[in-house]
């Protein structure tokens, strides 16, 4: 038992993305119309429903490996939220994983938001289309640069118990 | 599809032995990245699970199966809350049906268990019921494998239970409990087709609604009358009521879930499951190499045997043709890998 023949993994394997709907509002149906945008596009789309926590996204994002983390915010607390997002997903050692925003965003707090390391804003009136494939080009981008699949785990804290 | 040839199979490349040990030390970063190498089988995920089988610490796999809207997601929401206070180290794969009309697929098993998304003793993966190239049931027994070498104590599986696939992952599960719920008179029917017989251990979930007490009864007659439920010899299928969402029966439920455990223990079953699941798995994994060889062969033949069915050719003589040419291709890299072939050379095993 020496030889198989190798998959094709990575060409066929399907984009991933994480659907999270943060802050305190109740209204997910922007946040849903994007997920079910997405699944019709052929993608995989891990929805985790309202008022979640970075820190919760952040986890989920990285228990289900995904490939964009996508995050809707009505409640214009996105600088310290995002924030947070990020902090948690670079402790976690998933830094990789782009994260793209949507919402009532000014558009004055885009750059500031870009330079945190948010790689998208999508601003309202920006069509499904421009979103699937921003999602699409950033989920391609990350899989071209080789997945690192060493991770380090150094960085990770309070892991088992 | 390209067929390359990899002649070392069994050995580990330095990032996977890496990524292997940080698992094995808690990172969920790196058991994520595991999972999605298993996912598909190829010369990676052989040589991780040949690797990670020896980390088998015997977790309990606990497979809950019914119909779409018993409530399965919350009462594995809840059963996760109940194992964690009795001190187990929980993973759930959630499997969440795809709608067949579209390409992609919408999974929301998970956000019913959002709550435990930060515990570190906890991890939830979903996986699409299609559109996984290796098939589901692969990249399911696949991460229970992961997550048995990993130190979870209790692996939970959510499936609706219908379709070959969900019928072997449920297989892979050392007790399966069937959820169902009040005012399902027809899917009673239904379920008793396919999962009814199945089950250790019957929930009647969304107790809180008048309605549950006609499903219990009718429920409780069934099995006394051994319509429903698996036979296993010294273990009489028990139901149960719950409510999810009012968290009541919820410690009985998880009180019966371990007294299945100790009673499979007991008898030798544990043990007996761990090999038969492994050995689906091979079995599963040959099927779809094989399935791959079959694929390429009618990819190149697609026009030949389009010409064939226009001119009237006999059927017969156009699948032996297809099966030829698979069956080649197959063969040739199955030789040639064996005769430069070195043996399998996994760190850390003699
Ligand atoms: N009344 C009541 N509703 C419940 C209960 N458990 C779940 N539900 C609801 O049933 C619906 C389906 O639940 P879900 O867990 O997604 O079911 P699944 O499809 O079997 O996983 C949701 O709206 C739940 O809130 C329960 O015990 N009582
Ligand atoms: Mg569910």
């Amino acid at each position: 038992m020496s030889s198989l023949p190798s998959s094709s993994r990575g060409r066929g394997r399907r984009i991933k993305v994480l659907v999270a709907k943060m802050g305190l509002d109740g209204h997910d149906r922007g946040a849903k119309v994007v997920a079910r945008a997405l699944r019709d596009a052929g993608f995989e789309v891990i929805y985790t429903g309202l008022r979640q926590t970075p820190e919760q996204v952040a986890y989920a994002a990285v228990q289900e490996d995904v490939d964009v983390v996508g995050v809707s915010l009505l409640s214009g607390a996105h600088f310290p939220l995002m924030r947070r997002l990020i902090a948690k997903l670079k402790e976690l050692g998933a830094e990789d994983i782009p994260v793209v925003l949507g919402g009532t965003i000014p558009v004055i707090d885009v750059e500031p938001l870009k330079k945190m390391g948010v790689r998208e804003v999508f601003l309202p009136g920006t069509s499904l289309k421009e979103i699937i494939e921003t999602i699409r080009r950033l989920a391609e981008e990350r899989r071209a640069r080789g997945e690192t699949l060493a991770v380090s785990a150094s960085r990770e804290r309070g892991q088992g118990d | 599809m390209q067929l390359a040839i990899n002649r070392v199979m069994g050995v580990l490349s330095p990032s996977v032995a890496t990524l292997i040990e940080e698992a094995r030390r808690g990172s969920i970063r790196a058991i994520g990245r595991i999972l999605t190498l298993l996912e598909e089988p190829d010369q990676t995920s052989l040589s991780i699970l040949q690797h990670i089988y020896r980390y088998s610490r015997g977790a309990q796999v606990i497979g809950v199966t019914g119909i779409p809207g018993a409530g399965k997601s919350t009462l594995v929401g809840k059963i996760i809350g109940e194992f964690r206070r009795r001190g187990y180290r929980v993973a759930v794969v959630a499997i969440d049906p795809s709608s067949p009309l579209t390409r992609g697929s919408l999974m929301g098993d998970r956000l019913r268990m959002q709550e435990h998304a930060t515990d570190p003793g906890v991890f939830i993966r979903s996986l699409p019921t299609r559109g996984l190239k290796g098939g589901l049931s692969v990249a399911a027994l696949a991460a229970i494998e992961a997550f048995d070498a990993f130190g979870y104590d209790k692996i939970i599986v959510e499936t609706v239970g219908v379709g070959q696939s969900e019928v072997d992952v449920m297989h892979a599960a050392h007790t399966i409990v069937v959820v169902t719920m009040p005012g399902a008179g027809d899917d009673i029917q239904a379920l008793k087709a396919g999962v009814m017989e199945i089950g250790d251990i019957y929930v009647v979930n969304k107790s809180d609604k008048p309605e549950a007490r006609q499903t219990y009864e009718y429920l409780s007659f069934a099995l006394e009358k051994e319509e429903v439920g698996r036979e296993a010899p010294g273990w009489t299928p028990r139901l149960l009521k719950t409510s999810a969402v009012m968290g009541q029966g919820i410690k009985e439920l998880v009180d019966t879930i371990e007294e299945h455990h100790r009673f499979i223990h007991k008898t030798g079953l544990a043990a007996k499951k761990v090999v038969e699941r492994r050995a689906l798995l091979a079995k599963l994994i040959v099927e779809s190499i094989i399935a791959r060889y079959v694929d390429e062969a009618f990819g190149g033949l697609v026009e030949r045997i389009v010409k064939a069915i226009e001119g009237n050719e006999p059927l017969p003589n156009i699948v032996m043709e297809a099966l030829r040419e698979a069956a080649k291709r197959l063969y040739e890299d199955v030789r040639s890998g064996t005769d430069g072939g070195s043996k399998a050379n996994i760190p850390g095993c003699s």
